[in-house]
């Protein structure tokens, strides 16, 4: 079986300015921030990032790496809105999708699936028909006849998902209570790489949990990193716990571009080791 | 026991909202949400279900259950809820924003985004809790349509809205429902303390107002000693109202 392990730098040299990219976790929750902060510091412009939305999306939207966001919302769960967002939103400097949660789940189902869409009566008589024209209504073929949203599939360039543990061809394992959306994030892309807290042996990754925890299968996978404290500052339990007063010092760096720009020399125009160091 | 206190009236008010649901998963989004969800469940509404916030649904003595986030919106799909959020705006009709305020192509505010409230109004009933009742919230238009109104359910007509029905609205000086005979917002109660005016000035349509207005009632001994000893003992509850 082909070892999979990548850097973090030829994860990010395989990707190009304007593909549209997943990001798995849920608001600050198991984002792989590692990968994020990576990007952040590349040169690529003009992404679009499908996301159930955390400090992801505003520290890229912040670094300048976004065209668009596709979400049902963006939040630091702790601090209820996501200070880099609402202000590139109030700029008017980042396009939005903006959908219903289900309606989010239901296009990368629709990806997964192969699927060109997917019925969901979620977003009939909102305001999302409004902001998203693009949107069309199916009628139930059979004698019912309901009118449905047709949501259409959010094929993913590709898919980055961070898990506590995976083996080196890709397996991944969730240790936390929820695997949020990470397996849809990477049957929805064309390619997926899973970041980890730890590389083990395939032994150790059936003994450390139930074979339900195995979330994502290497069949999914293109590439896995070994990213410890890869997803700080958001919450990777049982691990450990979102950084609230690391946070707190994200979201206060959104106050002023001085305070951006000493937060990004300090936090982003370092690598990983040195990101790592300086928040210990 | 000591008189309740404004904010006990509004969890008691809250938890009223899930009498007679039955078994069904109760989300109240915020403090006082829950804290009304969970009055309702060990007094007079036993068979709801609750969620601990993160993934496990927690009966008396522990977890009765796994509802991770694909596993909500599978239930709310399914209909099995009624959920209570909050509002940044709310119009007569009901219907609800807390995406942004201004123009949604560059808003003057961003707030959260849509959320789940497009899919939860037209799945199952839906709930409001307003801790601050003011012409702010209650506003002649909503700025970006997130939790869909009776207008807009009307529009729709069956079968598309069948299981529309926005349940109450409590706020920190009534509580409102709509069960009037155009679906217009209508005053149901009034906290203890707080004068009709007072709410008719602090909305910003007109509110419908039934012959007979009664005071919101008031929580019982047993209700406050569980909302005191057992639901919020550290008093979390007190700093919610004028914030």
């Amino acid at each position: 079986m082909a070892d999979k392990v990548m850097s973090i730098a030829e994860v990010v040299g395989e990707l190009r300015s304007g593909m549209t990219i997943g990001i798995g976790g849920w608001g600050s929750r198991r984002k792989p921030m590692a990968l994020v902060r990576a990007i952040a510091r590349s040169a690529l412009t003009d992404l679009t990032i499908v996301s159930y939305g955390g400090p992801d999306i505003g520290l890229l939207v912040a670094a300048g790496r976004v065209r668009r966001v596709v979400t049902g919302f963006v939040s630091l769960d702790s601090i209820p809105l996501e200070p880099h967002f609402r202000r590139a939103r109030q700029l008017g400097t980042v396009e939005l999708t903006e959908l219903d949660e289900g309606m989010l789940h239901w296009g990368l189902l629709a990806a997964a699936r192969r699927l060109p869409y997917l019925p969901i009566r979620a977003g009939l008589g909102s305001d999302v028909l409004r902001v998203n024209p693009e949107l069309r209504t199916v009628r139930s073929p059979y004698s019912d006849g309901e009118e449905l949203v047709a949501m259409p599939a959010l094929t993913l360039d590709v898919a980055f998902v961070h898990l506590n543990r995976a083996d080196r061809q890709g397996n991944g394992q969730y240790l936390g209570p929820d695997p949020y959306f990470d397996d849809l994030f990477c049957l929805a892309a064309a390619r997926s790489f899973i970041s980890c807290e730890r590389l083990v042996d395939p032994a150790e990754l059936r003994s450390g949990g139930p074979a339900q925890s195995l979330l994502v299968s290497r069949m999914m996978v293109n590439g896995v990193l070994e990213t410890p404290h890869g997803a700080h500052f958001t919450s990777c339990v049982p691990d450990y716990d979102r950084d609230e007063a690391f946070q707190r010092e994200y979201a206060e760096s959104a106050a002023s571009p001085q305070a951006w720009s000493r937060f990004r020399a300090r936090y982003l125009d370092v690598d990983e080791a040195h990101y790592q160091r300086a928040v210990s | 026991m000591t008189g309740a206190s404004r904010v006990e009236v509004c969890i008691v008010a809250c938890a009223e909202a899930w009498r007679d649901d039955g078994e069904i998963l109760a989300s109240g989004i915020g403090l006082i949400p829950r804290l009304g969800a969970q009055l309702a469940r060990c007094t007079f509404a036993p068979d709801l279900v609750l969620s601990d916030g993160e993934a496990a649904l927690v009966g008396d003595d522990g977890a009765e259950g796994w509802l991770p986030y694909r596993a909500v919106l599978g239930i709310a799909a399914a209909g099995r809820r009624h959920v209570m959020m909050g509002a940044s705006q709310l119009d007569r009709h009901g219907n609800q924003n807390i995406s942004c305020i201004g123009s949604w192509a560059q808003p003057t505010a961003q707030l959260l985004g849509v959320r789940g409230a497009p899919g939860n109004t037209i799945n199952h009933p839906t709930s409001y809790w307003v801790p601050r009742h003011s012409r702010r919230v209650f506003v002649d238009r909503v700025d970006m349509v997130s939790g869909i109104g009776y207008d807009r359910a009307a529009a729709l007509g069956p079968p598309g809205n069948r299981f529309h029905e926005i349940r109450m609205v409590v706020t920190d000086k009534a509580v409102l429902d709509f069960r009037s005979p155009d679906r217009g917002m209508r005053l149901r109660s009034v906290h203890p303390g707080v004068s009709v005016d007072e709410v008719v000035a602090a909305t910003g349509f007109p509110v419908q107002l039934p012959d007979q207005l009664p005071e919101t009632r008031i929580p019982s001994d047993h209700e406050l000693r569980l909302i005191r000893d057992r639901l919020d003992p550290a008093g979390l509850r007190d700093h919610e109202l004028e914030r």
